[in-house]
């Protein structure tokens, strides 16, 4: 029953068609049965129980934690060896705040170690694949998250998004992923990648099972600063379907086939997908209108990312030295016992990270490549803001088609002038947009995505604007097929 | 050696008083115990985040007011980056692109003379965990991490040790009085880093800077600097002032030199950048007006008006603005209506040596103002002798109990003239042999005399009363 939503599982727990144990224990077996497949999970916790049914929505159903989010006396190890036997003694909010609503922990997902990549591939654990075709990636770094609620395990698993880590992974795996606006839900106890982009948020199989997670996730916090009060915000309650004369955009530069004369069929196929779902939404009366953006200032979106993402990483895992937590170094004096730590804890990809973040923050390079960055970061941030002033919100396609495959074939559409469909999603954590993916197609058996970003603290609109075409499709629900019978 | 003329600039680090750290939400006081005042965020445990006090800021912004410093419009803070074992986050939130203060300055005493120390700098950030170091261990406390700083950094415009001595002290007072830091250098609560170079007297360019890091007491602060005028101008007469090299020392306690460090080249780059965590926000006009009314006057001002306006000597009212709760102690006196002079001397001779005796602070001293007035009051009228108005401050202090419960008619003075007179009438006819013998030129009997009255009144007689009578009888 775990494939079921949020709202099926609420009432059938309420009129006692079945107990939260049996869920709960239903889900531990399917994490089981995943892990073999997906390799999704850091850690499964066997001895969860379930818990009283209340009123509330999350009362004793079963859900996933990404392993970067602390949680009290449970393993979480950001899928990183640096990290590999922390055990915290303090909840994130979030987690405590579903805790609060009654939601029961099951497993911790793996991800890219500490959200630093987008292929399911660098976690300490190993590969996560895909559960439509376990040769194929999930994309990331939310992999785990994305495998198990794809796969069924639970209707929801959190995520964290500082790229595009939960709404990239959604699109791959079939399912929904949401990011509220920035500091709707709070980040205490999110290992940081980069704290100005980084973001919490859920994957689902449903929009509304995605407003009810976020309802219970959000609120301000005393212990982020850059939490704010969202208690008149319930986006539940706002889901009504209602979109007559709503207007969106979306941007030529990136979705015209003639931006892309090499386009492979899967892409052209893509786009076709993303024009059928413009015309779905055009027909239950939604304006959506082409508008042309400096080509230039999307072209530089990937650097401009790069270069902040990787200096505020730098510096925000400067903390994992082994002295506190973490494994302790070997070596002759203290310095040399950090080093060593470092030198073993870390993947290659992530040192790269913190060699291209330390050179970025130099006193010699911050002007010309962090500063700059920071300004066009503005400079795309106010583009949008006038367009959102005009537009409800933004919608483009995820990506430049399904999975791919986790051998070999990672550059075959990379070509440099795709970059900008890969990666675009990165504005939403530019301007701290909500944005939310679901998915609005299939390529040769499997699923493709579509995104939405709105202006910050419109949510609920973003939200219900993604449930109407959520209802005019039937990827609602979707399980990923295969060993699911 | 006193051709050159030195060039100083300071660099002072003041421990914040508050309830809670800078940017944690741990109790901000010394304890012996360690790792007793800890949250997660000061361990650095991952995800945790920081989260600023208010109280810290309004501090910081009330000394940039003080210091006569510009304040920024937005208030945000930066991290400087890197790794050292008593900095659990491997950074440290500090502000260095807009600081609560910039371009000040403040007039200090030397020497009898004043001087206009200029401030590049003041800057709110947070203070790093302390290393205890054995033989074959080190410990890290986490106590301290967190704990606010305020780092003031002055222009380099100050030219001997006595200067920068009168500068930091007066900025000590100054802290004290605003009750922003006890400023307590036995607390470890001020640690100073000082830059010092020389030139020739006319010259137009700065010598070659050194700096010498974390002084920890003003004296050291006095022979760091002497060291280091004496050692750069030897190296100079001895045509070796290439040996002076940008480089940071640290001063040697027990030898009293300075120790190379490391030098420029070796300068880490702090990679600062705006703290993420922490939102940029807009200093209100309205708080910052608010927080300049709570200033109160300060030493310098305090110091001017006992001077000019209530007759002090500068020596009195230097002693009594040393500390804000001398300062208030007397002009609570003043404003219950007693003698400027008078007050100043029961302060300074009598309750500053009784607080130092005993060791205690004049908040828990038992005599406020009103009760000394008791016994100021009682001295004017001639009921109690001075010898008693001591004897009853310190009978109040040891029972606790107000001075008019010791100033009654039993021991008070004998001031009445017709009861003094019949007394010594007596005395004169009983002691005829005696006043024969002053007659005859004896004068010094004059003395055995009066004893003989005090005798007769157990000391209550009124002295100057009892010597006019016994002249005015003997004499005639």
């Amino acid at each position: 029953m775990t494939e079921l939503s949020i709202e099926e599982l609420h009432k059938k727990l309420k009129n006692g068609e079945i107990t939260s144990d049996e869920l709960v224990k239903e889900s531990l077996i399917k994490s089981h049965e995943i892990q073999k497949i997906c390799n999704a999970f850091v850690t499964i916790m066997d001895d969860a129980k379930g818990g009283n049914i209340t009123d509330d929505l999350l009362s004793g159903i079963p859900y996933g934690i990404k392993d970067n989010y602390s949680t009290k006396d449970i393993l979480s190890t950001g899928s990183s060896n640096t990290l590999k036997d922390y055990i915290p003694f303090f909840d994130a909010t979030a987690v405590a705040n579903l805790k609060k609503h009654g939601a029961i922990a099951v497993n911790k997902t793996a991800l890219d170690e500490f959200g630093m990549g987008g292929t399911g591939t660098t976690a300490h654990t190993g590969i996560i694949r895909n559960p439509w075709d376990p040769k194929r990636m999930c994309a990331g770094s939310s992999s785990g998250s994305a495998a198990a609620v794809a796969a069924g395990v639970y209707p929801y698993a959190l995520g964290s998004d500082t790229g595009d880590s939960i709404r990239k992974p959604a699109a791959f795996c079939g399912i929904v992923g949401y990011k509220p606006t920035y500091g709707m839900i709070s980040r205490y106890g999110l290992f940081p990648f980069a704290s100005s982009l980084d973001h919490c948020g859920v994957l689902t199989r449903s929009v509304k099972d995605a407003a009810i997670v976020v309802d219970a996730m959000k609120g301000i916090d005393k212990y982020d600063q850059t939490s704010w009060d969202s208690s008149k915000i319930n986006l539940y309650d706002s889901i009504n379907g209602n979109v007559k004369g709503k207007k969106l955009f979306y941007i030529k530069e990136i979705v015209d086939e003639s931006n892309y004369p090499d386009a492979s069929s899967e892409l052209k196929k893509h786009l076709a997908i993303f024009r059928e779902t413009i015309k779905k939404l055009k027909d239950i009366g939604v304006d959506v209108e082409e508008v042309l953006c400096d080509k230039e200032l999307l072209n530089v979106i990937p650097s401009v990312y790069v270069c902040l993402s990787c200096a505020e990483a730098t510096s925000n895992m400067s903390n994992l030295t082994g002295i506190i937590f973490g494994p302790r170094g070997k070596g002759n004096d203290i310095m040399d016992m950090m080093k060593d730590h470092r030198t073993k804890g870390f993947s290659p990809l992530i040192k790269r990270r913190f060699v291209i973040g330390s050179y970025i923050l130099q006193k010699e390079n911050q002007e010309r490549y962090f500063v700059n960055a920071q300004r066009i970061r503005r400079l795309i941030v106010d583009r949008m803001k006038e367009l959102f002033s005009k537009y409800d919100g933004l919608i483009l396609p995820v990506s430049t088609g399904v999975a791919p495959y986790i051998d070999g074939s990672k550059d075959e559409l990379n070509s440099d002038n795709t970059a900008v469909l890969e990666e675009h999603l990165q504005i939403g954590n530019f301007g701290g947009f909500p944005s939310i993916t679901i998915p609005n197609g299939f390529i040769d058996g499997l699923p493709v995505g579509v995104n939405i970003t709105g202006n910050c603290y419109d949510d609920a609109n973003i939200l219900n604007i993604a449930f109407a075409l959520e209802s005019q499709m039937n990827y609602k629900g979707m399980i990923a097929g295969g060993y699911h019978e | 050696m006193n051709k050159y003329k030195a060039v100083i600039g300071l660099e002072m680090h003041c421990e914040l008083k508050s309830n809670s750290k800078v940017f944690s939400s741990a109790r901000n006081s010394y304890n012996e115990i360690a790792n007793i005042n800890v949250r997660p965020v000061d361990m650095a445990f991952p995800g945790t985040l920081p989260v600023v006090n208010k109280e810290c800021i309004k501090k910081a912004l009330m000394m940039s007011i003080v210091l006569n410093c510009k304040q920024p419009e937005y208030m945000y803070f930066d991290r400087k980056n890197y790794y050292y074992p008593d900095l659990p986050k491997g950074f440290q939130i500090t502000q260095m692109h807009d600081p609560v203060g910039v371009d000040g300055s403040i007039i200090i005493e030397c020497d009898g003379y004043e001087k206009e120390v200029l401030i590049h700098d003041i800057h709110l950030e947070e203070d790093a965990a302390s290393l205890d170091h054995y033989f074959d261990v080190s410990l890290i406390d986490y106590n301290r991490a967190g704990v606010p700083l305020l780092e003031l950094v002055t222009e380099p415009c100050l030219n001997s040790a006595e200067e920068a001595v009168a500068f930091l002290e007066t900025m000590r007072r100054i802290y004290q009085y605003c009750e922003v830091s006890e400023a307590d250098t036995k607390k470890g609560q001020i640690r100073c880093d000082v830059n010092v170079s020389i030139m020739e007297e006319n010259a137009t360019e700065l010598g070659t800077k050194v700096e010498i890091k974390n002084i920890n007491s003003f004296g050291n602060v006095y022979d760091a600097i002497n060291y280091e005028i004496k050692r750069q101008s030897e190296l100079k007469d001895a045509g070796r002032y290439d040996e002076v090299v940008q480089e940071t020392r640290r001063f040697d306690e027990e030898t009293g030199t300075t120790i190379h460090m490391r030098s420029k080249v070796d300068a880490i780059d702090y990679k600062y950048f705006v703290e993420p965590n922490i939102p940029k926000y807009k200093i209100d006009k309205i708080w910052l007006e608010e927080i300049k009314k709570d200033i109160p006057v300060l030493p310098r001002e305090r110091k001017n008006k006992y001077i000019n306006e209530l007759g002090l000597s500068e020596y009195d009212a230097t002693i009594i603005v040393k500390e804000k709760n001398y300062a208030d102690y007397f002009e609570e006196c003043i404003n219950l209506g007693m003698d400027a002079k008078t007050a100043a001397n029961w302060l300074i001779v009598q309750i500053i040596a009784y607080l130092s005796k005993y060791d205690i602070i004049l908040k828990d001293f038992y005599l406020k103002p009103s009760f000394l007035k008791q016994i100021i009051d009682a001295q004017v009228k001639g009921i109690i002798s001075s010898k008693q108005a001591k004897e009853i401050f310190f009978k109040s202090l040891e029972e606790e109990k107000e001075p008019k419960n010791f100033i009654n008619s039993d021991n008070a003075q004998i001031s009445d003239k017709n009861v003094i007179e019949d007394i010594i009438n007596n005395i004169i006819s009983n002691n005829q042999k005696q006043v024969e013998e002053y007659k005859n030129g004896k004068t010094n009997l004059f003395d055995y005399f009066v004893g003989q009255v005090m005798k007769e009144t157990r000391g209550k007689a009124n002295p100057v009363i009892t010597k006019e009578i016994l002249k005015d009888k003997l004499d005639n």
